[in-house]
């Protein structure tokens, strides 16, 4: 397990050096968030690099990472764990195949004191009927070894939630949890509370060290007061040119300082214009790697209107860029 | 620092209206203690902070309890405003001579009840005591918007096979094919969103509006969105939860810095989209806009939010009280440019028109 950082600027440093240059605001965020034991609630506008901050949390930190994608009508099943039915019924039969094959070997020696024993048992376990039925014979199941074995840890499937508590220490991202509904914002409130599900079949499964939990939200509906009280709160800004030139370098080496400066800065006065989808840091790296790949070594309006698609994704706002100038958003 | 100094801090942010409650409050003296003293800024912020609102106000509260040690990133939204209250306490003086030119209560008066006639009535021309009674009546409106299907599924006695619920009956049956379990989509409410046009031509109709908000928001607080439209956008769904409806107004009116002003229409119409439709408030919803459409600038950008926002919604209802006078006909530039977007066009000046328009909400 790595070190736990220290301060706020020890998880930037962490983060750096996994790629994420995180500014003061979020690396406090995340490191109240490692040190009070706190989910953070993470909103900004699309493209900031709230997922990517969870992963690069992960990442400096040693720990997993889970994600949970929310959508409406996801519940339980999807989000914590399910049975695996089929390789149950599989499981059963086969169970019950090998039941009889034993049968109608040792049925001519059978001994008839047991049978009487045998078909209780079998007609509790219900899935033995066929082996009891025949059954003078001394075949049989043992039915609650049966039953456990049903319910046995193999047949369990693990979705996010429960693989989050299953490893520690985990980075658990639940990303965009406003667009589930009501019920299962309740449920998760119960399952980040406790740290530990309940398997009725199996029992408790608890968190050795409680997941750090990273929820993100585009504010398509409000949120239930009840969770985000639980949560730090922080509202992720668009960086600012510097960084995100540095952003541009660590994250496309091929990039060069000249053409990072350019896209930050065109990108910045983009997000000035009022735009229908300003673009973010995400638009930027899509950008710079477009004119990379392109063998562009420089921004220029002939290369700016080629590769525009990267950037905006609206025709409106292609045409408000266009009605500015490309030029000036390539001014120095 | 003074645990004290920290406790009074979110006593003053309370105050200005940043929900702090004492499980925050907790949680920022731990921060604090982990971050140390040096850092209260981010530990509060972070904390005490619970939407992108309460981040200017925050700031702003910062600067002046601590003294402005941190820059003000954001500076405060506007200075606090003079509260405007006159509409809910005393109204526009009646107009002499009292009626609209569509209403005829010598004919009318004979045949119909009064409560009858006080239904017909324009709301902008009413006494004192009919205001009241029309009030009450606003009141008991149940303005919702019609269910759609969900993505959630239920067990039920009909709709697509549930594969998962069949087989767990199979293994309790030893693993035998037995019954074919069911599940059906649920059906949820569609998200109602209401926008109120707060400026100086409609103020004879504000109070109105606020109270049919209040009944929407009550009626179903999760679904229901609330914003007023003037020089800017205001969101005012929070104050309006409040059960009691006078309280719910002056709440919601408190938090409007724009009453009575100039229209904008167009602008605070994309700060709507901007901030919240597209994000997803708009988008499937039932969008309803109370305005009489005036606008000041130029309509061919009010045409172009509607625009945008028609793609979004799943209905556009435009309410003007004036519709429902005898030869309005919508010229108006910001109207007439609005109108091919929209829905419905319905009228919203009588109690009456405001019933239909709960039939039109609860219709689309």
């Amino acid at each position: 397990m790595h070190e736990q950082p220290t301060s706020p600027e020890d998880l930037a440093a962490l983060l750096a050096s996994t790629g994420y240059l995180a500014d003061d605001g979020l690396a406090t965020a995340g490191y109240l968030a490692l040190r009070l034991g706190r989910p953070l609630f993470l909103e900004g506008d699309a493209g900031v690099g709230k997922t990517a901050f969870a992963s690069a949390l992960a990442q400096a930190t040693g720990a997993h990472f889970v994600r949970l994608q929310c959508y409406e009508g996801l519940d339980a099943t999807q989000a914590l764990y399910d049975w695996d039915f089929p390789r149950q019924i599989l499981h059963l039969r086969a169970a019950e195949a090998a039941a009889r094959a034993a049968g109608s070997a040792a049925g001519t020696a059978g001994a008839a004191g047991a049978a009487g024993a045998a078909g209780t048992a079998a007609g509790t376990a219900g899935a033995a009927g066929a082996a009891g039925t025949d059954g003078a014979g001394g075949a049989r199941i043992d039915a609650d070894t049966l039953e456990a074995g049903l319910y046995d840890r193999r047949f369990l499937i693990a979705r996010p939630l429960l693989r989050a508590l299953e490893r520690s220490p985990t980075v658990l991202l639940v990303d965009e949890v406003d667009r589930a509904d009501d019920e299962f914002e309740a449920f998760l409130l119960e399952v980040l509370a406790d740290a530990a599900v309940t398997i009725p079949e199996l029992g408790r499964i608890a968190a050795e060290t409680p997941p750090l939990t990273v929820l993100t939200s585009n504010r398509t509906r409000e949120v239930h007061d009840a969770l985000k009280r639980r949560c730090l709160y922080h509202w992720v800004e668009h960086p600012d040119v510097d960084r995100e030139v540095a952003i541009l370098r660590s994250r496309l080496p091929e990039v060069t300082d000249r053409l990072a400066t350019q896209v930050a800065t065109a990108a910045k006065r983009m997000r000035e214009l009022d735009l229908i989808k300003p673009p973010g840091v995400a638009e930027s790296l899509d950008w710079a790697g477009a004119l990379i790949t392109l063998g562009s070594p420089d921004l220029t309006a002939g290369t700016a209107a080629a590769t525009l698609g990267a950037v905006l994704k609206y025709r409106e706002d292609t045409d408000r860029v266009r009605a500015a100038g490309l030029a000036t958003l390539l001014e120095p | 620092m003074a645990t004290a100094a920290l406790i009074g801090f979110a006593r003053r942010l309370r105050a200005d209206g940043v929900n702090a409650d004492a499980h925050r409050v907790q949680a920022m003296l731990a921060a604090v203690d982990a971050l140390g003293v040096d850092q209260v800024y981010w530990a509060g912020r972070l904390t005490l902070c619970a939407e992108p609102d309460d981040l200017p106000i925050y700031d702003a509260a910062f600067a002046e309890y601590f003294g402005g040690k941190r820059r003000p990133k954001n500076l405060p939204l506007a200075p606090a405003l003079p509260r405007v209250s006159a509409p809910f306490l005393a109204g526009p003086p009646p107009e002499p001579g009292g009626t609209g030119p569509d209403e005829e209560p010598s004919v009318l008066g004979l045949s119909a009840s009064p409560d009858e006639v006080l239904r017909q009535r324009d709301v902008a021309a009413l006494t004192a005591g009919e205001r009241d009674e029309v009030r009450r009546l606003v009141t008991m409106l149940a303005p919702a918007a019609a269910l759609r299907r969900s993505r959630r599924r239920r067990p039920g006695p009909r709709g697509e096979i549930d594969p998962r619920g069949t087989v767990r009956l199979m293994l309790r049956h030893g693993g035998e094919p037995t019954a074919l379990r069911r599940r059906d989509r649920l059906r949820r409410p569609r998200r109602l969103v209401l926008l109120l046009d707060v400026s100086g031509s409609m103020t004879a109709y504000a109070d109105a509006l606020l109270r049919f908000g209040h009944a929407a928001v009550r009626q179903r607080p999760a679904q229901t969105e609330v914003f007023t439209l003037g020089t800017r956008l205001t969101r005012i769904t929070r104050g309006l939860r409040h059960r009691d409806p006078d309280a719910a107004l002056r709440a919601a009116s408190d938090t409007i810095p724009d009453w009575h002003g100039g229209t904008r229409l167009a602008d605070s119409l994309r700060a709507f989209l901007d901030r919240w439709g597209q994000r997803g408030t708009a988008r499937g919803a039932v969008v309803v806009i109370f305005s009489d459409g005036w606008e000041r600038g130029d309509p061919a950008l009010l045409a172009a939010q509607l625009d945008r926002l028609r793609r979004l919604a799943h209905r556009v209802v435009w309410v003007n009280p004036h519709r429902g006078k005898a030869g309005y006909a919508p010229l108006a530039g910001g109207m007439a440019a609005a109108l091919p977007y929209c829905d419905e066009f319905v009228a919203g000046h009588s109690l009456d028109a405001l019933e239909r328009l709960v039939e039109v909400i609860a219709r689309a």
